[in-house]
């Protein structure tokens, strides 16, 4: 009975190796995801500071839009 | 890996921005002011004077107050908001750079400080360096074609040259190459939005000078940007 019990699924030590897979599995698309994350608000800042045409943020930026090259007016 | 992709970013950006702002008010900002002072008329480049005979003595007066132009009015507020807009875009830049050293992370690339020139020296080419190519960073007193047309030009460029260069530094065989070579042409096969006519009224001596030192602070910047966000990334193991 106890034999048994040792050779179910699940009980013979390669869950362990499941576990790891998925974990390792879930890092990646977690880490995949805080990628996009900070990808998008890096592109977020860049796209407010220089290429917003809000007439206030312009005219805020106005010089260093000149002198980075993005187009401006 | 989120707060260490934003913190590398933020600081290494924030950083290059203030050299770049540095870098702006010691090479550019006069440059800036001079071709306000043509948009605004208050000089007057002897070419436009020469078409409008009636203006012909405003050239020689006008060209020795140009430092008296409106342009200077408020010119603390106005240099202390191109300092923060100069941190804000390279801040910008620093999270895209970092983005992008987490997902080359992913396939196996380490990035250092060393790779991390050569990374910001590529982001310097596709943010600045491919598309003033098609449209050259604007003198004020320039006129240029349509503000959408442009951007879309712009983005486009960018994106394009961004993944060529991925293409060329990672691709494996002729193919990758191929289609990076080919990418980082059609932007310019294409044709950036132009006019015409050209309608500037500032000397092309001052646009000259303003467009080469535009790109001269750019590659700094961006180099810097590189080595710093290099540095921070590679301080912590993945």
């Amino acid at each position: 009975m106890r034999e048994g019990n040792a050779n179910a699924v699940g009980c013979d030590g390669k869950e362990r190796d499941m576990n790891a897979t998925t974990h390792s599995a879930a890092k990646t698309s977690t880490g995949l995801l805080s990628i996009v994350f900070v990808a998008l608000v890096g592109a977020t800042v860049l796209f407010l500071a220089g290429h917003a045409q809000s007439a206030t943020l312009h005219d805020a930026a106005h010089d260093m839009r000149h002198a980075t090259g993005f187009p401006c007016h | 890996m989120i707060q260490r992709m934003l913190a590398g970013g933020l600081i290494a950006g924030f950083a290059a921005g203030l050299l770049a702002a540095l870098l702006h008010f010691a090479f550019i900002q006069e440059l800036i002011l001079v071709g306000e002072d043509y948009e605004t008329g208050a000089l007057v480049h002897f070419s436009d004077a020469g078409a409008e005979a009636d203006h012909n003595h405003a050239a020689g007066e006008a060209a020795h107050d140009h430092g008296t132009g409106d342009a200077g009015e408020m010119p603390l507020s106005r240099n202390m908001l191109t300092v923060l807009f100069t941190g804000l875009t390279y801040a910008g830049y620093g999270l895209l750079l970092v983005a992008a050293f987490a997902f080359a992370g992913q396939l196996g690339h380490k990035v250092g400080a060393q790779e991390g020139i050569l990374w910001g020296l590529a982001g310097y080419a596709a943010f600045q360096l491919a598309p003033s190519m098609g449209l050259p960073p604007e003198l004020p007193g320039s006129v240029a074609a349509d503000l959408t047309d442009r951007q879309i030009w712009y983005f486009g460029t960018v994106i394009a040259t961004g993944v060529a260069l991925a293409l060329f530094a990672f691709g494996r065989g002729f193919i990758p190459a191929l289609v990076a070579g080919m990418l980082i042409a059609a932007p310019h096969v294409i044709g950036a939005p132009h006019l015409d006519e050209y309608y500037g009224v500032a000397p092309p001596e001052v646009a000259g000078e303003f467009v080469a030192r535009a790109l001269g602070v750019g590659f700094v910047a961006w180099a810097v940007l590189g080595w710093l966000a290099g540095r921070f990334w590679a301080k912590e193991p993945v």
